[in-house]
Parts: C-alpha cells; structure tokens; sequence
C-alpha cells in the first residue's frame, strides 16, 4: 500500500481526473528504469486522460553514485517549472549524469543556471528525495522501478505489450 | 521458522577473513538477520543494496542488520566490496548450514538458506519474522513496520 498517498507535492502528469493513477518509484541512473522510460512514454500516449502518471524518487546511491545527484536536479528544474524536462532529459542522458552533464542538460532546457547551481545544494531539495525514498521503502519498493497502481503495488511484467493490456483491463467497465 | 517470543538462539560466525561475530555481542541492540540465499545472485543482491541503502532507518530504531549467507567469508569479503555493503555478512560455511538449520530456514533440496528475515529486541527474543518466497525480494518496509511497532510497547 502506497504511503503516503499521491499529493499535491508529487509531480503529476495527465489528467487529475484519470481512472488510473500509475506511479513510479524510480532512479535516474537505473538501467531498468531507463528501459521502462520509452515504455511508459508510449503507455501515456496510448492511455491519453485515463491515466495519471506520477514520478517520485528511489535513487539507491551505493549502486548508482550519480542517482541523488540526479533526483536533486529534477527537483532543482521544478523550481523553474520544467520538472518533466528535466526528467526527460536526464533519462534520455543516463549515460552521463556527471555535474557537467546535468549542466548541460539545464542550459538546453533554458533553465535560469545561476539559480539552478544554487538550488542543486540546497539540503530542502536533498530532504526531499530522502523523503521519497523513505515513502517508498515505507511502501513496500524492493527495487527499481517500483510501480504503484491505484496505490496497490504492481509486481507483474511491466514491458509495453503485457504492461498495457493490464492498464486498460482497469478501463473496462465491470 | 522459530516461533515468536523466544530467545533467539546463540551462534558465533566469521565476520571477516580473521574475525567471528556472536550473536551475544549484539546485546543491547535489536538485530535484523537477513538469510538469502546467496551472494552475486540477482534477486539478492537487489535485497541487500536496498538494505544497504536503508540502514540510516534501521539505525533510528537501534537495529543492525546482519546478512548470513552459506557463501564463504573470502566470497563475502568480495560481495560486500563490490557492493559497497556498510553492514556485516556472515558466513554460515562450516559446517555447511548450521545456524541456517539452527533459525529452521535450510533449504536441504538447493544447499542454500531461504530467503527469511528475524527481528529481534535488545534481549535477543524473536519479535518478528518472515519467510519469504525464494525468488521475491521481501523490501524493508515488514521490517521497518515491525520495529516500529516494538517502539510503541
């Protein structure tokens, strides 16, 4: 069971009103992640309004140096209102999530890189991947990605063909 | 498994290449072990980064965490290296088994632990426990549940 549940402080995307609220736990630098990424993309095309999908962070950092780092950053871009750019991004650069590539990353999206270098060490915005990960091991999160549906967690094969046709099995009217 | 409520039976296991660790130093702490089944496996391996990971949580309730594998001490020197594990691993090589027949958690068909978690208070009883499916890494969040529950009593 997801704890606590989806909030205004989680970073949505789709429709408030959707019937199905996907949620993610995840890591930049997770390779399973990154392989999930193109996935769920073409998921919330197929799914339009009927899904909400909500991101929050479980960067597992003995394993993945660059993960915090990473999660750090995406909640520095939601300062500046491009959270989804960023996190694209930096799925899309997962082979490089050194500073300088992060750097990058802002400068293409037209982030304000003054207020991004600061904000990047700011402890709230560590806090607050900490508390992500602590909701998700609250929650039941075993690994990367860890996906949540309707809040019930969601250990079945998640690749587009199978992981599709359960979505929209929550579609059908019963 | 071992019922609830009793003390958790004493065993003494290498640590380290030159080091044994007895349960009875633990005393005092409330001690979270961890048998899987083995080191580099997948599933594992996963479980026990995400220990690794979680143990600034299972600090804040005065537990530490001790994996016990059949693997031998040389194999978890190397596992925990590579990992970059912050906890101990216990090396329940030789006899082959014992302390893992000692909890009831040998698999006798594989040659290996099962996957089983035990937590136990200051004083070394049983308070919690769960056997989980060989191939399911179990989280952390039964655990953390549990200890949080003994902070209420």
């Amino acid at each position: 069971m997801l704890k606590p549940p989806v909030s205004e402080k989680d970073h949505e995307q789709g429709a408030k009103d959707a019937t199905i609220v996907l949620l993610e736990y995840g890591d930049y630098q997770c390779p399973h992640c990154g392989h999930a990424y193109p996935i769920l993309k073409k998921i919330q095309k197929q799914l339009g309004d009927d899904l909400l999908f909500v991101f929050r962070n479980f960067p597992i950092e003995e394993s993945h140096p660059d993960a915090v780092k990473a999660a750090v950053a995406s909640e520095a871009a939601a300062l500046q209102n491009k959270y989804w750019q960023m996190h694209d991004a930096l799925f899309e650069h997962q082979y490089d999530l050194s500073i300088d590539g992060i750097l990058k990353l802002a400068k293409s999206l037209g982030l304000d890189l003054r207020k991004f270098t600061s904000d990047i060490q700011q402890s709230e915005l560590f806090q607050k991947v900490e508390n992500d990960f602590e909701s998700g091991v609250r929650s039941g999160v075993n690994g990367t990605p860890g996906f949540f549906i309707n809040a019930q967690p969601y250990y079945e094969d998640w690749e587009y063909d199978p992981f599709l046709h359960h979505l929209k099995g929550l579609l059908r009217p019963k | 498994m071992l019922p609830l409520h009793i003390s958790a039976p004493e065993f003494s296991l290498f640590a380290t290449p030159d080091q044994k660790l007895s349960l009875s130093e633990l005393k005092g702490k409330r001690v979270i072990l961890a048998f899987y089944p083995a080191d580099w496996s997948v599933v594992c391996s996963d479980q026990m980064s995400l220990y690794n990971a979680t143990l600034k949580f299972f600090h804040k309730y005065n537990a530490e965490l001790v994996g016990i594998s059949v693997d031998s001490k040389w194999c978890h020197m190397a596992f925990a290296k590579d990992r970059k594990f912050h906890f101990t691993l216990l090396a329940d090589f030789n006899p082959k088994g014992a302390v893992s027949r000692l909890y009831d958690v040998y698999d006798d068909v594989e040659g290996e632990c099962k996957r089983a978690l035990y937590v136990l208070d200051e004083n070394g009883i049983i308070r919690w426990s769960y056997l989980s499916p060989v191939g399911i890494n179990p989280g952390a969040d039964g655990i953390l549940d549990a200890l949080e529950e003994m902070n209420k009593k």
